[in-house]
C-alpha cells in the first residue's frame, strides 16, 4: 500500500510573544491569549521564505525517507506566501534535492489547505502508479496587517511528505475532500494582507469545512473517532481545533500531540502538515491517525494514516518537529519583528 | 551582479554544493574547475557534505549595498566534514555565540534580492545548532 | 634587461578633494614628476587604478591620461590588480624600459573614490574578492581581514592592542607627513573604543576612502646617471606572484602566501636579505595586514608580528621601520594610487628629503603592495646610488 515514506518539518527560530503585539497596539493580551489559546508565534528571519522553509522540510523527508531526489516524479508546493507571485517555488525545492529534471512541479494556492492539496494529489500520482515518489509540501510565511487580530498568529512553518509505495512508514488509508464556494477570508492582487469575514469565518466557514471533511473521511472509511491514537485539525488559534474536536467527539488525548498552535501561532499551509509531522515522530507502529486541513474559500482535505513498522526506523533520521518549535527560541521585540517582515518605509538604497 | 542567467549558472554550487574531486591527485574543487594545479583535466563528480565547524569569524557590521537591512550578521570560515572550506554567512547565530570550532549544519536561505522586483538569489548559510 | 631608476616623483595631498576629477588627480601628481625628473615628454604611461569603472564611470583612461597630461599619442595603459593597481603599474613600466621598448616611462596610480556612496565604495572595493564565492554572501574587505584577524588571534596569541599598536604607530608617522589624509595622534584606546566595523577590527583599523594620485619617471639606469637629478634610486627588484583571491581557499588563512613569494624572489633579484633592508612601506589596509605582512617578508617569525609592533620594532626609531609615510591607515588609500605612493615615501626618504619624518638609515628600502586579502602582492626594492 502506498503512504508517507519519508517526512520532515521546519520551523524558524524567532519568535514573537502575544505580549510584545499588544503592547503595540494598546490591546489587552491576557484576553488574546485566552480567546486565541495562543501565546506566541514563530517569525522567519529576513532571510527566510517559502522557498527556503520548504527546502529544509524536503531535506528532512528525503533524509528520513533515504531515497535518491532522482526518484522523486512530482513535486507540490502549497503555500499563500510563495516569493514570487510568477515563477514557481516548487522548481526551486526540486533542485534542492536533485529531482530534476525528470519531475512534474506545480505550485498549489487554497488558502490554508494548499499544503494537503499537495500531499493528495502526490499520494494520488503514485497510487495511480504514474511516478514510483512524489513529494507534497506546505509552507507558509504569512503575514497579518499590523494592528489586525491576523497579527498575533500569522507565522511561518513547514512540512513536506514524501509519498511512495516502498518500505511506507505511514500508509494513506483513505482521503476526501470537501469544499463549498465561501468567502471568508480573501486576499486581492496587489494587496499586501489579506482580509476576513470577522465572525462568519467561524460557523459558516472553519467548522462547516471540518465537520464535513471529518464525517465525510469517517463515513467513507466505515470509522469511528475512537479508532484514532491521533488527530490533527487545521489550527488558525488553539481554540477552533478544540472546539471542533469536541463537537466531533474527540478527546484532547487524541489532539495534543498535534496542537502546535500554541506555540507556534498559525502556519497557515503549514499548520496541519506540521501537526502530522509532530505526531509522526512519536507515533508507533499501527497507530491509526486522522488529518483534516482546512482551506478558506472554502475547504478540507482529510487523510486516515496507519502507521507501520517501518515508521519507528526513520524518526530518528531527521531534527524532529518538537527540536524546531521549543529548542532554544529567539525572542523578537515588535521593532526587530516588523523591520524583519518589511513593514518599515525605507529610503531606497542608491 | 544578480541577473537570471547568474542565479541560474550558479544553482548546482548554491542549492547542492556541488563540487568535484580531482581524478588523479583527489583533491577537492568547490566550485568545479577545467585544470586541476596537478595537471589533470579529469575528475569525478562530488558533493560537499552539510556539517562542518567554524574555523575564523566576524560579524559584519558596515554591510555592502544589499546587506544593509541584516546588518549585523555574522560571517565565517567553515570547514565542512571532509576538510573542505567555504565562506559564507553564519545564520540565526548571535555574535556572542561565534567562536572557532562553532559546530554548524548548512541550510539553504535567501542571500540577496535584485532590488523590490528582481530575481531572488538563495545559497547556503551555515547555522549552529539551536 | 637593462637596469631601471626612478628620476622623478610627485603625488596629490591625499583626503576628500572635492573639487578634483579623476583626470585632474593623475595629471597633477604626473606633472609634478615630471617636473621632478625634469622631463617635458615620457615615451608612453601607465596607470594603476583599480575601478574607474566603479568609481568615476570611466574606463579607457590611459588615453585619457596620455590627452589630458598633453603626451597623446604616446602609448598609455591602465593596468589593474586591486589595491596592488599601483605597484602593477611601475612593474608593468619597469618591463617596458627594461626590455628596450620605452626609455622614460610615467608609472602612475589614481583612484577617486568619494564621488560615490560609502555603500558604493564598499560595494566596488567588494569586487576584488571573489564575485560568486564571498562578494556574493555578503562579506566586506574590512570582514576577510576580520577573519584573518580572529584566527591570528586564535592561533598565535596576537593581541586585541597589538592590531591597535599598528594604527597608533602609522598616525603617529602620518603626523609628520604633509600629504597625509589623516594627521592625527591617536591612542590605543581610541581604536578600541572606536566605531565597530567587523569584529575585531574597528574603523581605526580600517584605511579611509581617499581620493588621490601618486607617479614617478623611470628610465634606464645608464640613462639616469647622466641625469641632472641625484642621488639616483635603482630599482634592485621588481616582484609580483599571486594567490587565491577567496581567502577560504588558502591553507592557512594568517599567512600571505603572494606576499612571501614576491618578497623572497625580491630579495634573490636585488641579492639581499631581510636584514639588509633598512626600512619599508607596506600595505597597511587593515592593522592586521601590517602584522601578517611583516611575517610573510620575513622580518620577523611566523605568529610574531603583533609581538614585534608591540616591542616597538617598526616605529620609526625600531630597529626596522614600516610605514614612516604614516602607511594608508593614516596617509590614507586611494586604493590605485597606493602602490606608487609607497614608492614616493621610499624615494623621498632615499633622496634625504622626508623633513620631520626622516630615518636616520635609508640606503634601502621595501616597497609592498597587496591586492585583495592578499590575492596579488607586488614588491619593489630600491637602493640608492
Amino acid at each position: 500500500m502506498a503512504g508517507i515514506v519519508g517526512y520532515g518539518a521546519y520551523i524558524p527560530r524567532y519568535r514573537i510573544k502575544v505580549e510584545e503585539i499588544a503592547k503595540v497596539w494598546g490591546a489587552d493580551a491576557p484576553s488574546y491569549k485566552k480567546g486565541l489559546m495562543l501565546r506566541e508565534k514563530s517569525v522567519p528571519g529576513p532571510d527566510q521564505d517559502v522557498i527556503t522553509i520548504a527546502v529544509e522540510a524536503a531535506r528532512n523527508a528525503m533524509k528520513r525517507a533515504g531515497v535518491s531526489g532522482a526518484k522523486v516524479g512530482a513535486v507540490y508546493v502549497g503555500s499563500e506566501s510563495h516569493p514570487y507571485a510568477v515563477k514557481p517555488t516548487g522548481t526551486a525545492v526540486a533542485e534542492v534535492i536533485g529531482a530534476v529534471n525528470d519531475c512534474h512541479c506545480a505550485d498549489l494556492s487554497f488558502a490554508c489547505k494548499a499544503g494537503s492539496e499537495g500531499m493528495f494529489l502526490a499520494y494520488g500520482l503514485v497510487k495511480s502508479g504514474e511516478v514510483e515518489y512524489a513529494l507534497g509540501i506546505g509552507a507558509d510565511t504569512s503575514q497579518g496587517a499590523p494592528g489586525d487580530a491576523l497579527e498575533y498568529s500569522a507565522a511561518a512553518g513547514g512540512a513536506a511528505f514524501l509519498m511512495g509505495a516502498k518500505n511506507v512508514v505511514a500508509t494513506v488509508e483513505c482521503q476526501y475532500s470537501f469544499m463549498s464556494d465561501t468567502p471568508d477570508f480573501w486576499r486581492r492582487e496587489y494587496m499586501n494582507y489579506p482580509r476576513h469575514g470577522g465572525r462568519f469565518t467561524g460557523d459558516m466557514a472553519y467548522f462547516k469545512h471540518v465537520r464535513g471533511g471529518v464525517e465525510g473521511i469517517l463515513k467513507k472509511a466505515r470509522a469511528k473517532t475512537k479508532d484514532f491514537k491521533y488527530a490533527v485539525f487545521h489550527q488558525p488559534n488553539g481554540k477552533f481545533p478544540m472546539k471542533m474536536a469536541k463537537d466531533l467527539g474527540f478527546s484532547d488525548e487524541q489532539m495534543k500531540t498535534g496542537l502546535l498552535v500554541p506555540a507556534l501561532g498559525n502556519t497557515y499551509s503549514g499548520a496541519s502538515p506540521l501537526g502530522l509531522s509532530a505526531i509522526l515522530d512519536e507515533a508507533r507502529p499501527g497507530d491509526a491517525i486522522l488529518m483534516c486541513s482546512f482551506g478558506s474559500g472554502a475547504g478540507s482535505d482529510a487523510f486516515i494514516f496507519t502507521c507501520t513498522k517501518e515508521l519507528p526506523k526513520v524518526q530518528g533520521k531527521a531534527k524532529k518537529t518538537r527540536d524546531y518549535l521549543d529548542t532554544n527560541p529567539f525572542y523578537l521585540d515588535y521593532g526587530t519583528y516588523v523591520k524583519f517582515r518589511r513593514k518599515i518605509r525605507k529610503n531606497v538604497e542608491d | 551582479m544578480l541577473t537570471p542567467a547568474i542565479v541560474r549558472r550558479n544553482t548546482p554550487q548554491r542549492y547542492r554544493m556541488e563540487a568535484q574531486k580531482c581524478a588523479k591527485c583527489g583533491k577537492v574543487f568547490f566550485p568545479p574547475r577545467v585544470v586541476c594545479p596537478c595537471g589533470s583535466k579529469k575528475f569525478r563528480d562530488y558533493t560537499l557534505p552539510s556539517e562542518g565547524k567554524v574555523v575564523t569569524h566576524t560579524v559584519i557590521r558596515t554591510a555592502p549595498r544589499g546587506f544593509g537591512d541584516e546588518a549585523p550578521y555574522c560571517m565565517g570560515i567553515v570547514e565542512l566534514s571532509d576538510g573542505s572550506r567555504i565562506l559564507c554567512q553564519i545564520a540565526d547565530c548571535e555574535p556572542h555565540r561565534l567562536k572557532i570550532g562553532l559546530p554548524v549544519s548548512i541550510e539553504l536561505r535567501k542571500i540577496q534580492e535584485a532590488g523590490e522586483s528582481g530575481v531572488l538569489a538563495y545559497g547556503y548559510k551555515a547555522v549552529p545548532e539551536r | 634587461m637593462r637596469d631601471v631608476a626612478i628620476i622623478g616623483i610627485g603625488m596629490t595631498d591625499f583626503g576628500e578633494l572635492w573639487n578634483d576629477s579623476l583626470r585632474d588627480l593623475f595629471v597633477k601628481a604626473s606633472l609634478e614628476a615630471m617636473d621632478d625628473a625634469g622631463v617635458d615628454h615620457i615615451d608612453g604611461l601607465v596607470a594603476g587604478c583599480m575601478s574607474p569603472g566603479l568609481f568615476a564611470g570611466q574606463e579607457h583612461i590611459g588615453s585619457l591620461m596620455a590627452d589630458y597630461l598633453g603626451q597623446a599619442p604616446v602609448p598609455g595603459v591602465r593596468v589593474e590588480s586591486a589595491c596592488a593597481s599601483g605597484g602593477m603599474a611601475l612593474r608593468t613600466g619597469i618591463a617596458y624600459v627594461a626590455s628596450g621598448m620605452h626609455d622614460v616611462v610615467l608609472c602612475g596610480g589614481v583612484e577617486k573614490m568619494t564621488d560615490v556612496s560609502g555603500a558604493q565604495a564598499t560595494y566596488a572595493l567588494a569586487t576584488a574578492a571573489d564575485q560568486d564565492y564571498e562578494a556574493f554572501h555578503g562579506v566586506t574587505f574590512p570582514g576577510l581581514y576580520a577573519m584573518i584577524a580572529t584566527a591570528h588571534m586564535h592561533k598565535y596569541g596576537t593581541k586585541r592592542e597589538d592590531l591597535a599598536q599598528v594604527a597608533v604607530k602609522n598616525h603617529d608617522n602620518g603626523l609628520l607627513n604633509p600629504h597625509a589624509q589623516y594627521r592625527m595622534k591617536i591612542t590605543v584606546e581610541q581604536v578600541i573604543n572606536s566605531v565597530k566595523v567587523a569584529d575585531p577590527l574597528n574603523i581605526l583599523d580600517c584605511s579611509p576612502i581617499t581620493d588621490g594620485a601618486a607617479a614617478v619617471i623611470i628610465c634606464p639606469l645608464e640613462m639616469a646617471k647622466k641625469m641632472k637629478k641625484k642621488p639616483v634610486v635603482k630599482i634592485a627588484a621588481s616582484t609580483h606572484a599571486t594567490d587565491t583571491i577567496a581567502l577560504h581557499q588558502r591553507e592557512d588563512i594568517t599567512w600571505l602566501d603572494s606576499t612571501a613569494v614576491a618578497a623572497a624572489k625580491a630579495y634573490k633579484m636585488a641579492g639581499v636579505k631581510p636584514q639588509d633592508i633598512d626600512f619599508a612601506e607596506v600595505h597597511d589596509c587593515f592593522t592586521i595586514a601590517e602584522i601578517c605582512v611583516l611575517e610573510a617578508l620575513g622580518v620577523v617569525k611566523k605568529g610574531e608580528g603583533g609581538k614585534a609592533t608591540r616591542e616597538g620594532m617598526t616605529a620609526r626609531g625600531g630597529r626596522f621601520p614600516v610605514n614612516p609615510s604614516g602607511g594608508l591607515k593614516s596617509k590614507g588609500h586611494p586604493v590605485g594610487a597606493t602602490g606608487i605612493a609607497q614608492i614616493h615615501e621610499i624615494v623621498t626618504q632615499l633622496r634625504g628629503d622626508a623633513g620631520k619624518r626622516q630615518l636616520k638609515r635609508a640606503r634601502r628600502a621595501l616597497a609592498q603592495n597587496m591586492g585583495g586579502s592578499g590575492g596579488s602582492a607586488v614588491v619593489h626594492i630600491l637602493e640608492v646610488l
